[in-house]
């Protein structure tokens, strides 16, 4: 396996991720690398794509740009505002080609001028993550993957494998209504990491955790792959 | 596509502009003189001044022992190409592709143009009138080739419009000088008694390469039609235009990609010379066949750089059908816009919306997958979620308002609304479960309604009440009721989901 080079961090973003760094080699969250998240249903996506815009919000900053490759797009842009990105910073490629995302993600991968690229994508071999993942290594663009309803799961090169699943919403003193987004933030793999799950709420545009770092037993991180 | 061309003789060019500024001269013989080896020379006559048997190249003092009365005046250099070019600007009407013919005509490509005046015949006779109109005295005839075109014009009997696929015929009754020869080349073609264009056609064409040089077959080739000869435009049909002519037909990708780089250099460097770039730019290829095949491409902003350009022509490349091969490259660059130098900054810049390399990225994207799969949006201040974000026209624009973020708006917001089956309570209350897809869906939170109108100046409906709740599971969804709750005809739909 070629080279994971350490290094390339973004400060803004590990102070923003709080115990969720522990997980990572030398506690900070590996940027220019691809991320793969899963999901399995609609709901699933739609806070995937959400923790993924929070980690957006302190991977580009002011001046970044994301190109979002998708072939499915619902993404409805002005609901990236609440995340503390101005959408307009976006670009959205819409294919109609399944096949096209991932030649499109490999090209964007290259472009230094990106902050990150964003591909949802049904299947991707190993092959087809190694080659993401090597044009990121050059560019130090960060990738993520969403897999929309992985059904078999391949071994890939990424350097993570997520899950993010919706928790019912919490609100003090039992007020009506729905509260803060709370989500179950799963890493099933990490390379040179320790996996671990978190229940985390996005609370006026920051993680709010509601459990600590617990790390997965080992029986669990096998079944997870 | 057939080509038809009209080369038009101006029998006396000068002496006809000069008429036109001075009509008394109209019928009196008049001729320009130019100075010539200390005496002066006669290099251009009326017609009243040649029937009198005065003719271009006699001593003036000759002329006017002849013709005492003689109107003479100074002759101005390049007043010939001068005219010949204004004329050929205005021919342009009847044509695009207007070539000067110096030094006393006009070359006209006419493919597809004469339906447009009712028929060879009568285009013919309008290009001619109007001429007459403006004072010269013209003669024009048209023919498959400008060879033949343009030895007919000046030395047919019969009829100047040339039928297509007879030019050979009506070349055979014409004296040699109506090839464009040289003059030597006539003058031993008369001495040979070769005295018509049938008397040598036919000869071997070696043994006429060996008494008249390849010159001579080469001019015979262009008037038969078995060599192409291409005009020079006056105004170039494309003002950013680079033409690249192959010495041996071209047939592999190779060749075609030293072609196109070589005219991408070309071309490049005068946009950057005018500080212009480039937002489109076509590839024409010529063929040996006739035929011509073409790419185009397209930029997101002006650029003038010669390696991404290239790269975009390269994914496409492949698609030329090069047959029999490529005799002529032709880039042309029909969309043009100033190039700010500031940009130029922006390669060592902040990476961001603004770089360079982004747009390089975008247009070799949009080269494979299309322009319209590239979307950016900005915010349009409307309230009815579908129309509260329009989209960019270039990736340059800025936003003109603020995005919204004072509403709760759905990340995932379906395109169209689906119906969902619901059980409400009393009017205004969200619902306490739906179905959706089959599956039910128990509310557990809600909030709302966020009641959203039509807006009526631009589309007329119902109104919406939005619901943002909450399932038993923890999925948060945007649901809306259509309409009034007591008009009873009132319906539900899921529109989104929350994170």
């Amino acid at each position: 396996m070629q080279g994971f080079k350490p290094g390339s961090t973004n400060a803004a973003l590990d102070s923003k991720l709080g115990t969720i760094r522990d997980a990572f080699p030398n506690r900070s969250f590996p940027t220019g690398a691809v991320h793969e998240f899963l999901s399995d249903s609609k709901e699933n996506t739609t806070v995937t794509s959400g923790f993924i815009a929070g980690l957006l919000s302190a991977l580009m900053g002011n001046a970044g740009a994301t190109l979002w490759i998708s072939s499915s797009r619902t993404l409805f842009p002005p609901a990236l505002k609440s995340f503390g990105i101005a959408p307009d910073k976006f670009i959205f490629l819409d294919l109609k080609k399944e096949a096209d995302v991932i030649w499109a993600m490999d090209e964007a991968l290259k472009c230094g001028a990106l902050t990150s690229v964003v591909g949802e994508i049904k299947k991707i071999s190993f092959m087809e993550s190694r080659r993401l993942q090597l044009a990121v290594e050059k560019s130090n663009v960060t990738g993520f993957i969403v897999r929309n309803n992985a059904k078999n799961l391949t071994t890939t090169a990424c350097v993570s494998r997520w899950k993010i699943s919706s928790l019912p919403s919490e609100l003090h003193d039992d007020l009506p209504g729905v509260g803060y987004p709370k989500w179950k933030v799963e890493l099933l793999r990490i390379r040179n990491g320790q996996p671990g799950a978190w229940d985390i709420q996005w609370r006026h545009g920051k993680f709010k955790f509601v459990e600590q770092f617990q790390a997965t037993p080992l029986e669990q991180q096998k079944q997870a792959g | 596509m057939e080509k038809r061309f009209v080369s038009i003789w101006f029998r006396h060019l000068r002496t006809d502009w000069f008429t036109r500024l001075q009509p008394h001269l109209k019928n009196l013989p008049f001729v320009l003189r130019t100075p010539q080896h200390g005496r002066m020379v006669i290099t251009a006559s009326n017609s009243v001044a040649e029937s009198k048997g005065l003719s271009c190249g006699m001593v003036l003092a000759d002329a006017r022992a002849i013709l005492p009365e003689l109107e003479v005046q100074d002759d101005k250099p390049d007043l010939a190409e001068k005219l010949l070019t204004r004329l050929a600007e205005w021919c342009i009407r009847f044509t695009p592709i207007v070539a000067i013919d110096l030094p006393d005509g006009l070359l006209l490509d006419t493919s597809g143009c004469s339906h447009l005046w009712g028929g060879d015949a009568l285009y013919l006779k309008e290009i001619v009138r109007r001429l007459n109109e403006r004072g010269y005295e013209a003669r024009a005839a048209m023919a498959d080739t400008i060879g033949s075109a343009w030895g007919v014009a000046r030395f047919g009997k019969g009829s100047l419009v040339i039928t297509s696929g007879t030019h050979v015929d009506a070349l055979l009754s014409l004296p040699p000088e109506a090839l464009r020869l040289e003059t030597e080349t006539v003058e031993r073609l008369h001495k040979l008694g070769l005295h018509q264009v049938k008397q040598f056609i036919g000869m071997p064409r070696t043994a006429l390469r060996r008494r008249f040089g390849p010159q001579f077959l080469h001019r015979l080739d262009m008037a038969i039609g078995q060599e192409i000869e291409t005009l020079e435009p006056v105004q170039p049909v494309e003002p950013y235009q680079e033409r690249l002519p192959a010495l041996e037909p071209v047939v592999t990708a190779p060749g075609i990609e030293i072609g196109l780089n070589e005219l991408l250099k070309r071309l490049c460097g005068r946009l950057q010379g005018e500080q212009k770039g480039l937002r489109n730019a076509v590839l024409k290829c010529y063929r040996v066949d006739g035929k011509m095949v073409q790419v185009d491409i397209g930029t997101n902003r002006p650029s003038h750089h010669v390696t991404h350009l290239f790269k975009l022509f390269e994914l496409k490349i492949p698609t030329i059908e090069p047959a029999l091969g490529i005799e002529l490259f032709v880039l042309e660059a029909p969309k043009v816009e100033d190039y700010l130098p500031q940009q130029e900054k922006m390669w060592e810049g902040k990476a961001g919306i603004a770089d360079v390399r982004l747009s390089e990225l975008l247009d070799r994207l949009a080269v494979k997958v299309g322009q319209q799969a590239i979307h950016r949006y900005l915010p349009d201040e409307h309230y009815w979620p579908e129309r509260s974000l329009k989209s960019a026209l270039s990736i340059q624009e800025e936003t003109t308002s603020e995005w919204r973020s004072d509403k709760p708006r759905p990340l995932q917001l379906l395109a169209n609304p689906e119906h969902i089956e619901v059980t409400a309570p009393i009017p205004d209350y969200p619902p306490m479960l739906f179905l959706h897809r089959g599956q039910r869906h128990k509310v557990v939170r809600a909030d709302g309604p966020e009641r959203i109108e039509q807006e009526w100046w631009l589309q007329q409906g119902q109104h919406r009440d939005y619901y943002r709740v909450e399932d038993e599971t923890g999925n948060r969804y945007w649901i809306f009721r259509l309409g009034h709750y007591h008009d009873e005809t009132y319906q539900w739909f899921l529109h989104g989901y929350f994170v």
